[in-house]
């Protein structure tokens, strides 16, 4: 049996403040990818949701919302939750059905009408919460961490604001060749600096924003898409869902403190390190062999600090990297073609499947004007919040 | 609100943490039901005093107001609150917390030492919610 199994189809909602139900963005989503596979919903054997929390309680059962949304006809049903790293787990759990058997085709939805603002945990007086914690001892909110990161890498590296910045005017640049994309405007580095701070050193334009949204793929066999006269599709070739290992030692999100390490020497890789090695592993591909990455540039900072876990450079070389050019369209690794979600926002549950959605337009070479030139092989990475790994390795 | 994360007065204010009494594991916030080492088999989880005084590992504020849980009057200006986190070398652990008042990103930079020092989270005329602090060390309140 191969590991590999064929993206069939991908389809967006355009992101932006939309203001309607989640639903519907799934449901959207979920027919465009539908139409880009060729497959009429009755097809489909599984059907995933990556969940929602703000979309209430069918927000919490995605799976079955999307699949009544799009008319009840029987298929088996699954939804998944893991923060940031929900829609990686989605796909994950659709190749493993469809790896075993279980389901020859599934279809992966994830859908969210995002707050404006900063996110917040759920409400009520939850002192044993660790991310309510965060908030009610500590005013922490996810700019900070962001903030944090970006100040660290400043006094070890020599990163500077500017270099964030020109994190920023690359992917807006990319955005703007973006239907899918909030944020279709360029940006330029004075915009940057003159943009009010957020959590210093980082400012507004470094910063995504909260959005609507919502992105869906068919997933299948090979022996399916082969039968769907589709003989070369893209397909998946890895996904990685690790956690970290003990102990922790880079503070990270909700925590207040990270694990000690006066019992066990931390492991040689930190956890977003591992995240990609894992998908390397089990892709039997390394960083030299990638035609384009899609990251979570949560900040614009945190994006230079993926090139060095993804292994696009040495540690410490990101911004020499993004400087020298490397990373925007026509070097020699894009990151973020899509605009990323500098030019998006976040749409927690739908973003690790737009990523997706990215990489397989990217490798059928049906990206218009952000194409990236001949890409063969792509990575996604992100993390969800409690240690979820996230990274997708797509080929063609 | 949290219960035995600190203690004492003055310059006996101390962050309680625990620690494993197999693997010497230490624990902040305390973790009094397992401990976490994977390689560990298990101990009694012991609360012990953290070191007082530490390395500044980042910084950065928030300028923005915090969103509820976080308590502030909505009556008032928002006043920018620096947050630091610091190595305690002991300990080989990062612990986050607010700057004492007064202090700013201006006045910090990493790697220099900090203390923790008492304070209030948020008062009103019923209750008085008390935290920590980091202070970089040589400045009084």
């Amino acid at each position: 049996m191969t590991g590999e199994v064929a993206v069939l189809g991908a389809g967006m909602h355009p992101w932006g403040k939309w203001g309607r139900n989640f639903v519907e963005y799934g449901v959207a989503a979920a027919r465009a990818a539908l139409t880009d596979a060729g497959l009429d919903w009755r097809d489909i054997g599984s059907i995933i949701g990556a969940d929602t929390v703000r979309g209430g309680y069918p927000g919490y059962v995605a799976g079955a919302t999307f699949a009544k949304a799009l008319g009840w006809q029987g298929a088996r049903v699954t939804s998944v939750y893991a923060a940031c790293a929900t829609g990686a787990q989605a796909v994950d759990a659709a190749r493993a059905q469809i790896l075993s058997g279980q389901a020859e085709v599934v279809l992966v939805v994830g859908a969210d009408a995002a707050p404006k603002g900063f996110f917040r945990p759920a409400g009520g007086h939850r002192p044993d919460d660790p991310d309510w914690l965060r908030f009610r001892v500590l005013g922490a909110t996810n700019p900070v961490y962001f903030g944090l990161y970006a100040r660290r890498r400043m006094a070890v590296h020599g990163d500077t604001p500017d270099d964030f910045a020109q994190v920023k005017v690359k992917n807006a640049e990319m955005g703007a060749l973006n239907p899918h994309a909030r944020y279709r405007k360029r940006v330029t580095a004075e915009e940057v600096a003159a943009s009010a701070v957020v959590a210093d050193p980082l400012r507004l334009l470094d910063i995504c924003a909260t959005s609507d949204g919502g992105a869906a793929v068919v997933l299948s066999s090979l022996e399916f898409a082969r039968r769907h006269g589709d003989a070369d599709p893209v397909r998946i070739r890895a996904v990685s869902t690790v956690t970290p290992r003990y102990p922790n030692t880079v503070l990270d999100l909700p925590d207040v403190a990270t694990d000690s390490a006066v019992a066990v020497d931390p492991p040689a890789e930190t956890f977003r390190m591992s995240i990609a090695r894992a998908a390397y592993e089990e892709a039997g591909v390394g960083p030299e062999d990638l035609s384009l990455a899609e990251v979570y540039d949560l900040s614009t900072a945190l994006e230079v600090q993926w090139y060095e876990d993804l292994g696009l450079c040495a540690e410490g070389e990101g911004a020499k990297l993004l400087r020298d050019g490397e990373t925007a369209l026509g070097g020699r690794i894009p990151v973020n073609a899509s605009g990323g979600l500098a030019s998006f926002g976040e749409a927690v549950p739908a973003q690790a499947i737009a990523q997706v959605c990215e990489l397989a337009w990217q490798l059928r070479g049906e990206a218009g004007q952000r194409q990236v030139a001949g890409a063969r092989v792509g990575i996604s990475a992100n993390q969800g919040l409690f240690g979820h790994g996230s990274a997708v390795i797509a080929v063609r | 609100m949290v219960v035995g994360w600190f203690t004492g007065e003055g310059d006996g204010f101390r962050l309680l943490g625990t620690r494993c009494a197999a693997c010497a594991s230490v624990f902040f916030p305390r973790e009094d039901h397992h401990c976490r080492n994977p390689a560990c088999a298990g101990g009694a989880l012991v609360e012990v005093p953290l070191s007082r005084r530490g390395r500044v590992w980042s910084y950065t504020d928030s300028r923005y107001r915090p969103p509820s849980p976080y308590v502030s009057d909505p009556e008032l200006p928002w006043d920018p609150c620096a947050l630091i986190a610091v190595e305690l070398e002991a300990e080989r652990i990062v612990v986050l917390g607010q700057a004492a008042p007064g202090v700013t990103v201006a006045d910090l930079t990493v790697g220099m030492e900090v203390e923790v020092v008492p304070g209030v989270l948020h008062e009103d005329t019923e209750t008085t919610w008390t935290t920590w602090h980091w202070r970089p060390t040589g400045v009084k309140a």
